[in-house]
């Protein structure tokens, strides 16, 4: 079985975003970009199941300019098998990505598409299920805990109840959560072994797919702030001032 | 004139709350319509609380034994069937919401706005971005159906107490797939209130050790009649449940109150109790980035600290 995987670079987790003063955007200039963490989820998750033996090949699938090379290196350092880079120098939006994600899934068909479950850039959160919607499969979204066997994914989901599990026959899309797994570090050895590894190069315009970007982005603002409140000096203190504004 | 079809969310027979959040999203948009779309294998009693909230035109039900369980999968394509007509799709942006509505979207070619937090027009939308570090005004084009998930944290639920909405079966001719089948939810049993609704919460974090010391958490909580959250640190280290995650990809929640009670408060946590009322902060470290946001700060253990908030509100 082939794995896909959606591997995106965002701004890295740890940079505190800051928005354009002119409201155009947020700036991007000289911030460290790096592997969603979603994604990096989904690519162990793949991994994994190569190394038990139910993948044979992990395939991961970048969308954006020239310079996304070096991120899907790492990729490829990680463990996957080859990188496919859908060149565009625009950002696409989810309906436009799940369309290309479909193209590919044609190409190269896949038993498992594993997809982070929302980029924190612009956290959609749609692209998977929009994938599985078009492509006519299952889809597992939100998942903790992956099983393959017998044609057929066993996922458990976070979700706001509690832990649902549910079966998707296979193909499948599944997008990952936070506690599906630990993604392991890169090795300096398979940075070296990396650059071996082939990566095809598509032009988004070659692959003919409809553009699904229908939404429009015309202001950026910095969300209102938090005044710094006040310290009290004990629990005396805080139950009084809390009774005081009839909240306890 | 725009047209919304509001999707009910439910669970064991019961509307969830989240459904009114929507409705009150939807009215912003101005409609001359909101109707509330039931899914169900047993739709009267949830119908019927649909049909008490405030501001509905009208409750439409698609009663089908495949509707059981909330697959998205097999609930998408009654949607967007049922969408037919409608200027707006509206859902929660709950787990429910956020696993069906893109697949809705993309049956219907169309784009879905994410979150919405504000309506500033029937086609335009406030929503988060970079975990609510930005937020954008999007235009979504008024020559498509506008598919879209509602933060609830952001709209105060519709009233209740609407008489004589009427209640429709709706027959859709789908054909549904079975290649996506539920097993099982395991839920966590709780008398406690619910996470997402309650207007006070207490949390705990890293700080409280283990899932042992958590009862400290509980106890304070249920002193005060509040709902349990707990930071993401809480869950990995397996203190606490999923479920009861708050944060940038846990629950986003504005209770009147906030206690955020050994939590250091990661940029991802506050993301999730910005539109908190009143934040109070109990923390070891004084320089802990909880501080930063919160209104009420008490520097100590919290050990000692919980204890002694009990033998106040008893004294």
């Amino acid at each position: 079985m082939k794995i896909l995987v959606g591997y995106k670079r965002v701004v890295d987790y740890n940079v505190r975003i800051q928005v354009k003063p002119d409201g155009t955007g947020v700036v991007t200039e000289g911030v460290k970009l790096s592997a969603n963490p979603f994604d990096d989820i989904a690519l162990e998750e793949a991994l994994r199941l190569r190394e038990k033996g139910v993948a044979e090949e992990v395939v991961i699938v970048g969308i954006g300019p020239a310079d996304l090379t070096a991120h899907l290196r790492n990729g490829l350092a990680m463990g996957a098998n080859r990188a496919i880079h859908v060149t565009t120098a625009e950002a696409v939006q989810p309906l436009t990505a799940a369309r290309v994600f479909l193209k590919l899934v044609e190409k190269e068909q896949p038993g498992l598409v594993i997809l982070g479950k929302q980029a924190i850039d612009d956290d959609a959160n749609q692209t998977g299920q929009m994938l599985a919607a078009l492509w006519d499969r299952p889809q597992a979204t939100f998942a903790s805990k992956v099983e393959i066997a017998d044609g057929k994914a066993t996922v458990t989901r976070e979700v706001d109840a509690g832990l649902e599990t549910i079966e998707a026959d296979l193909p499948a899309v599944i997008t990952t959560d936070l506690r599906l797994n630990e993604p392991r570090f890169i090795k300096l050895p398979d940075i070296m072994k990396a650059k071996s590894k082939p990566i095809d190069v598509i032009e988004l315009g070659s692959l003919g797919v409809e553009g699904g970007d229908h939404l429009k982005t015309t202001h950026y603002a910095a969300p209102p702030k938090r005044s710094k409140g006040v310290m009290v000096k004990d629990a005396a203190e805080l139950v009084a001032t809390l009774k005081q504004k009839g909240l306890l | 004139m725009s047209k919304i079809l509001v999707i009910a969310e439910h669970l064991g027979g019961k509307l969830n709350p989240s459904t009114a959040r929507a409705v009150s999203a939807a009215a912003a948009a101005k409609p001359e319509a909101i109707d509330v779309l039931v899914l169900a294998d047993n739709a009267d009693a949830i119908a019927a609380e649909a049909a008490k909230i405030e501001g509905v035109s009208r409750v439409l039900t698609v009663t089908r034994a495949e509707n059981a369980h909330a697959l998205a999968a097999v609930l998408a394509p009654q949607v967007a069937k049922a969408a037919a007509g409608y200027s707006h799709v509206f859902a929660p942006s709950t787990t429910f919401g956020k696993d069906l509505a893109p697949r809705v979207a993309a049956l219907l070619g169309v784009a879905q706005v994410s979150d919405v937090m504000a309506v500033e027009g029937s086609h335009t939308f406030k929503r988060p971005i970079y975990a609510g570090n930005a937020i954008v005004t999007v235009e979504a084009d008024p020559a498509q159906t506008v598919v879209a998930t509602i933060r609830t944290a952001s709209w105060p639920a519709a009233a209740i107490g609407a008489n004589g909405t009427p209640v429709e079966a709706l027959n859709l001719d789908v054909a549904l797939p079975s290649y996506t089948r539920f097993v099982e939810l395991k839920q966590g049993k709780s008398d406690r209130p619910d996470l997402q609704g309650a207007s006070k919460v207490v949390s705990g974090g890293r700080g409280v050790g283990s899932k042992e010391n958590f009862e400290i958490i509980y106890k304070f909580a249920d002193r005060i009649g509040a709902a349990v959250g707990a930071s993401r640190a809480a869950v990995d280290a397996g203190y606490v449940p999923n479920e009861m995650q708050v944060g940038q990809t846990g629950k986003i929640i504005a209770p009147e109150l906030y206690m955020a009670i050994g939590i250091s408060g990661a940029i991802q946590h506050l993301t999730g109790i910005k539109d908190a009322g009143t934040i109070v902060a109990i923390n070891k470290d004084a320089e802990a980035p909880i501080f930063e946001i919160a209104d009420l700060g008490l520097v100590g253990d919290l050990f000692k600290i919980v204890p002694e908030l009990e033998a106040a509100l008893a004294g």
